[in-house]
């Protein structure tokens, strides 16, 4: 039988006691979160079941069904958000293979063209591009100065200029994770496939590629995930064409002051967020995604 | 050229054959910076529109930004807001990173993915929400209101930085630190605090950036006299093409460079 040491006993409630005061020191931060997230986000979920007279019903999730409008607006949302990610991966896959054969200093000072945009505003990107591409703007002058087309061209307030726009914030999104997973690769995999006879491009596609996978996956993930949520980009270079799930949800509410109908909107979209994280979880590993909770 | 044709891959490409792969890099990279830097020199022109290259230089847009007091004013605003949230969201992030690490809890987890929820909802939704509770709270076009609801879209930033520089650190030093007598409070400002300073550093960056470029919850609850920087952008993007724009834009990506080379600089100085 095993015996008891005389002070196991109190070192094991010092020791649940030490944890719960480590964990006690996260409580401020949850306090925050609770105020100003989850209880308001709850409470829009409580409205968004109540119709316009006040009653409790279904009636906002109905009109999200019934009326035509609303499909398209998510039909838009959903072609974005993937033609945005889409244009990523052909654009951030090669950077970051480009980066990750370079040596680390070069690579180092290259990264800065990734992190520069990255660490700037959203709006003044936004800006940017409003002022490159329209009527009079210099990509117009350019291509006419160059014989490419002949009349000024409509680049910018439709759906084009938006996915412009979005792809250029979006891309260091994808090239970060790419990058860091290409560079964890061990090269002698590339070493021993050349020397059992593959040609380069088999090496490539046989070996590299499957190993940079996990990057990729966790990339485009959060490429579509934020391109969901996007507003201010198809705000301003839309034009008012553009009408994703987030700038219906504040026009609900700026113009029509109808909380309901926003709040079930807003509602759909979490849920679709949370049910897309869910069902990529079972293949891409969050920590990847976030940066990592803790050790254990 | 030799430089073609040496093989630079344990494939044995050759630099030669990847040619197409160095001018398409480049070409991508000039996609992602010249959008990014061109509002500064259009920023610096005489003219009504923005044009570039300007055809006479001048400062008037920097002039009109200086002399207006509603813009400077909402400059005013946004730094104050972006220190305000640099001094509740790091603190706060950094305590709870640090608990969350060391405490081996399932609900440590659970409190981790708690407070990592603002990066995954979508952003107008929170900005709504806080909206309808501040009108409740009556804290609508105030700074305390706009620092508090900053302040948990930083978090998570912060909360993720630290906690992975926190997987490196030996939690057991500071544990030697108390058996000889340290506080608890003492043992992490002397032992724990210096070892993960630079991620704190990072996290405090990224507070600052995360209140500074915000538009959607600024647009729903800051106003009147409180109004930021990026609001007032915003709407006026809305409206024209104005170039004081240009001007503002170029002065916030100088605070955004000088932040980041700050944080490089004390990057340097990491231990190991």
């Amino acid at each position: 039988m095993r015996r008891e040491r005389p002070n196991e006993r109190g070192l094991r409630r010092d020791a649940v006691r030490e944890r719960f005061t480590l964990l006690g020191l996260a409580s401020p931060a949850l306090l925050l979160v609770c105020v100003t997230m989850a209880v308001p986000v709850a409470w829009l979920f409580w409205l968004s079941f109540f119709s316009d007279t006040g009653s409790l019903s279904l009636e906002n999730y109905r009109r999200l069904i019934e009326q035509p409008s609303y499909a398209r607006i998510f039909a838009t949302t959903f072609e974005i958000s993937l033609m945005t990610t889409a244009i990523c991966i052909m654009l951030g896959y090669p950077l970051a293979y480009f980066l990750s054969q370079l040596p680390r200093r070069a690579a180092n000072l290259c990264m800065i063209a990734v992190l520069l945009p990255l660490w700037t505003s959203l709006l003044v990107r936004t800006y940017a591009w409003l002022v490159l591409l329209q009527r009079g703007g210099l990509i117009n002058k350019w291509g006419m100065a160059l014989g490419l087309w002949e009349k000024p061209l409509a680049l910018v307030y439709n759906f084009n200029g938006t996915l412009v726009g979005m792809v250029h914030i979006m891309l260091p999104f994808l090239v970060l994770p790419v990058y860091g997973t290409m560079r964890s690769i061990d090269r002698d995999y590339l070493r021993a496939a050349a020397n059992l006879g593959a040609s380069a491009t088999r090496a490539f596609w046989q070996v590299f590629f499957p190993l940079s996978l996990p990057g990729l996956s966790a990339g485009a993930l959060i490429v579509f995930i934020l391109c969901l949520g996007f507003y201010v980009t198809p705000a301003v270079l839309g034009g008012g064409k553009v009408i994703m799930v987030s700038n219906s949800i504040a026009t609900n509410i700026e113009l029509f002051f109808n909380w309901g109908a926003s709040s079930a909107l807003g509602v759909v979209l979490l849920v679709l967020t949370l049910l897309i994280l869910y069902g990529a979880s079972r293949i891409v590993r969050f920590e990847r995604i976030f940066g990592g909770g803790h050790g254990s | 050229m030799s430089w073609l044709t040496r093989p630079c891959t344990e494939t044995q490409i050759t630099h030669g054959a990847r040619l197409w792969l160095y001018a398409l890099a480049i070409l991508i990279m000039v996609f992602l910076v010249v959008p990014t830097l061109i509002v500064i020199p259009m920023s610096f022109s005489d003219s009504q529109y923005l044009e570039f290259p300007p055809r006479h230089w001048s400062m008037r847009w920097y002039e009109a930004y200086f002399n207006s007091v509603a813009w400077m004013q909402a400059t005013a605003t946004s730094f104050k807001c972006a220190f305000a949230t640099v001094l509740v969201a790091t603190p706060l992030g950094t305590l709870a990173a640090y608990g969350l690490s060391l405490s081996r809890m399932r609900l440590a987890r659970l409190a981790f993915v708690m407070l990592i929820t603002p990066l995954i909802v979508p952003i107008i939704l929170i900005g709504i929400g806080v909206f309808y509770a501040y009108v409740k709270l009556k804290l609508i076009n105030t700074l305390l209101g706009i620092v508090l609801a900053h302040s948990m879209l930083a978090l998570p930033l912060v909360l993720m930085v630290v906690a992975s520089a926190l997987k490196s650190y030996d939690a057991s030093q500071e544990m030697v630190a108390r058996s000889l007598g340290a506080s608890r409070f003492r043992a992490f400002i002397s032992v724990t605090l210096p070892q993960i300073r630079f991620a704190v550093i990072t996290g405090a960056a990224l507070a600052f950036l995360t209140s500074f470029d915000e538009v959607i919850v600024a647009m729903f609850v800051s106003g009147g006299d409180n109004s930021t920087l990026t609001r007032n952008m915003f709407n006026a993007l809305r409206d024209q093409i104005d170039p004081t724009i240009a001007a503002i834009s170029t002065i916030m990506i100088l605070v955004t460079s000088t932040l980041l080379a700050l944080s490089q600089l004390f990057g340097k100085s990491r231990p190991g």
